[in-house]
């Protein structure tokens, strides 16, 4: 993937708080375009706080946006035609069949029927998928409807695409089978925008940030963080980091 | 547009994958309707009645033989003792008593005047009134022939009576269920797209598909409009399905104009599920829905004049029925249906449906919000 060094979304100072709780604490960041950006932390680190801001699900209580060229807080319905979102919980209609499903997503980004129809048959061939093809989601093993989901995420082509934790409890060989599917989207220059919870997967990014507490505690290249945490992987590097608040909730 | 036809074609297979769905949607108001039809009544029949005759005259068994000869009245049990017939109202035997005291027959006679005593159990009151008024105009009816027949015959000065000539249009039979029909098919309708509607988008909360929607540019009215129609189209079948049943089970043909009866269904629909999606937005969970939907389904049926008329509420009752889309709806399919009316004269309830329905599809698509605080 070839990185132009254009920022792709820009964020300064965003800040999110439920009355007095403060989950996220003054964030400021930039991702450059076609970059696989990685967003770590703790649960309730604020990872998805910041994701669901970023996406348009919640307004800031302050601090300043701007993503796929759009401004967060005025144009929320330009950034929503220009990026896919995954949510960590899954979002396909368990009573609707892949096609349906997929035809559905299509439709509501606007997609021409000649065009969602070939993007439909690109998706189900791309992912091995054509006995499913009329099966209904809820009949479908996990990985598959994870797979599905990420790929439903993004028929529209976005520029972006936000993963919240897409791999949460899928076995190993799907989650490789996942981490192909992001690399060719970003292959293709999507931006991938993804919270994970394993630490080697953090080794996938081009680039990490690290969440503690609803502050960024680390950004860099996963090489750069082991070199200036002195680490031999990218779980040391978050245990350093996120110990101070384990020791005080144990 | 596209988007809309889209959530309306997701809607469809959703429902219809549903197996419960459909005979919810088709079944239960048609089985309702044949039950309701024939249970809501007011009309009173067969009351038991105990009699206490005392006086064991001609004049008193003339006066029983009306009683019995009436369909309003059973005469149940015979005695001469007010507390055997006590008793038997205690134990809900018997609803009334009449009691022909001794000399009835000489008094009427003689004295021209005499005195009988009617107890009635007054615990529903509505229907107490009722057999008051079945009792009262058998006993009048008694009167005036003891009048032509026995006391004319030596007395000419009989006093004029008032004569009310009357005659009931629209229900010359007063049919209690060509009445409550068009009314029950309101109510039928009613239920299932309040219902249905108000657990819709809630229910997309509860999975978690609504946030997928939400980050899509769909346009916050194409989402309530693609939510509505669909229930749009199911309301007017089983307002289709209901006009047949009562066209062929109770006879009821529908005397102005379909077309219209069809305008004003799907001006109330709107109304009604955009208040139905309203609700949906406002809450978190389905049951959280559902008990909002039956707090103002109860208030809307039971003051809709469907079961008790309006005119019979207290004013401020009567003020709130105006917020009533029920109301509106109940009493334009009987001026249209049994009346004939015309769009002319069911203008001021088109008008103010039409307003309800605007105000809560605004508030729907305004509480429906893509980005929450």
């Amino acid at each position: 993937m070839k990185l132009t060094g254009e920022n792709i979304i820009e964020v300064e100072n965003l800040v999110k708080r439920f009355g007095s709780f403060t989950a996220v604490d003054n964030i400021s960041f930039q991702v450059k375009k076609g970059e696989v950006f990685g967003f770590l932390g703790a649960n309730g680190a604020g990872k998805t706080t910041a994701i669901k801001m970023l996406i348009g699900l919640w307004s800031p209580t302050s601090g300043k946006a701007n993503v796929a060229g759009f401004d967060l807080f005025t144009e929320a319905n330009q950034i929503r035609k220009n990026i896919g979102y995954m949510a960590q919980r899954f979002s396909l209609y368990e009573d609707l069949t892949v096609i349906e499903n997929i035809q559905f997503y299509g439709g509501i980004y606007g997609l021409r029927k000649n065009i969602l129809k070939e993007r439909a048959e690109e998706l189900i061939s791309e992912l091995g998928m054509e006995s499913f093809r009329k099966e209904l989601i809820k009949n479908i093993p996990l990985g598959w409807k994870q797979k599905l989901a990420l790929s439903v995420a993004m028929i529209h082509k976005p520029k972006i695409v936000f993963l919240d934790e897409p791999t949460s409890g899928v076995d190993p060989i799907t989650r490789r089978q996942f981490w192909d599917l992001i690399y060719n989207a970003a292959e293709k220059g999507t931006t991938v925008f993804i919270t994970t919870h394993y630490m080697d997967e953090s080794e996938y990014c081009d680039r990490v940030s690290i969440m503690v507490d609803g502050r960024i505690e680390a950004l860099d290249t996963p090489a750069q963080l082991k070199k200036q945490f002195n680490a031999e992987s990218m779980d040391e590097v978050f245990l350093r980091l996120a110990r101070p608040t384990e020791s005080i909730s144990k | 547009m596209r988007t809309i036809i889209v959530i309306i074609r997701k809607e469809f297979l959703q429902i219809f994958r549903n197996r419960a769905m459909l005979p919810q949607i088709i079944m239960m108001p048609l089985i309702q309707l044949l039950i309701l039809s024939n249970a809501a009544t007011f009309e009173i029949r067969h009351l038991n009645m105990h009699v206490i005759d005392q006086d064991q005259s001609q004049a008193s068994r003339q006066l029983i033989g009306k009683f019995k000869a009436s369909n309003y009245f059973e005469l149940s049990d015979f005695s001469f003792d007010e507390k055997h017939a006590d008793e038997d109202i205690m134990q809900g035997k018997d609803r009334c008593i009449l009691m022909i005291p001794k000399g009835f027959e000489h008094d009427l006679m003689k004295e021209q005047h005499t005195k009988l005593l009617l107890n009635i159990n007054a615990i529903d009151g509505a229907a107490a009134g009722v057999i008051n008024t079945y009792a009262l105009s058998i006993i009048q009816n008694f009167n005036q022939q003891i009048d032509a027949q026995w006391i004319n015959q030596q007395q000419f000065d009989q006093q004029k009576i008032l004569n009310t000539p009357y005659s009931f249009w629209y229900n010359p039979y007063m049919n209690y269920k060509t009445f409550m029909v068009p009314g029950l098919i309101v109510m039928l309708l009613t239920m299932v797209g309040m219902f249905m509607s108000a657990q819709n988008i809630v229910r997309e909360k509860e999975i978690g598909t609504i946030e997928q929607i939400n980050v899509t540019p769909i346009k916050k009215a194409h989402f309530i409009i693609g939510k509505q129609v669909p229930f749009l189209i199911i309301g007017l079948v089983q307002l289709t399905i209901g006009l047949l049943v009562a066209r062929w089970v109770f006879s009821i043909h529908i005397l102005g104009s379909i077309p219209i009866i069809y305008l004003f269904a799907t001006v109330y629909l709107i109304t009604l599920l955009g208040f139905g999606l309203l609700i949906s937005t406002m809450v978190e969970t389905q049951q959280q829905a559902m008990f909002l939907a039956w707090f103002f389904m109860v208030i809307f049926i039971l003051m809709s004049g469907l079961f008790t008329p309006i005119e019979a509420m207290p004013q401020w009752a009567q003020n709130i029925t105006k917020f009533n889309p029920i109301a509106y709806f109940v009493s334009v399919m009987r001026m249209v249906v049994l009346k004939g009316s015309s769009i002319k004269d069911i203008l001021p309830q088109l008008t103010a449906i039409s307003i309800g329905g605007l105000v809560m599809c605004s508030l729907a698509t305004l509480r429906y919000r893509k980005r929450a605080g």
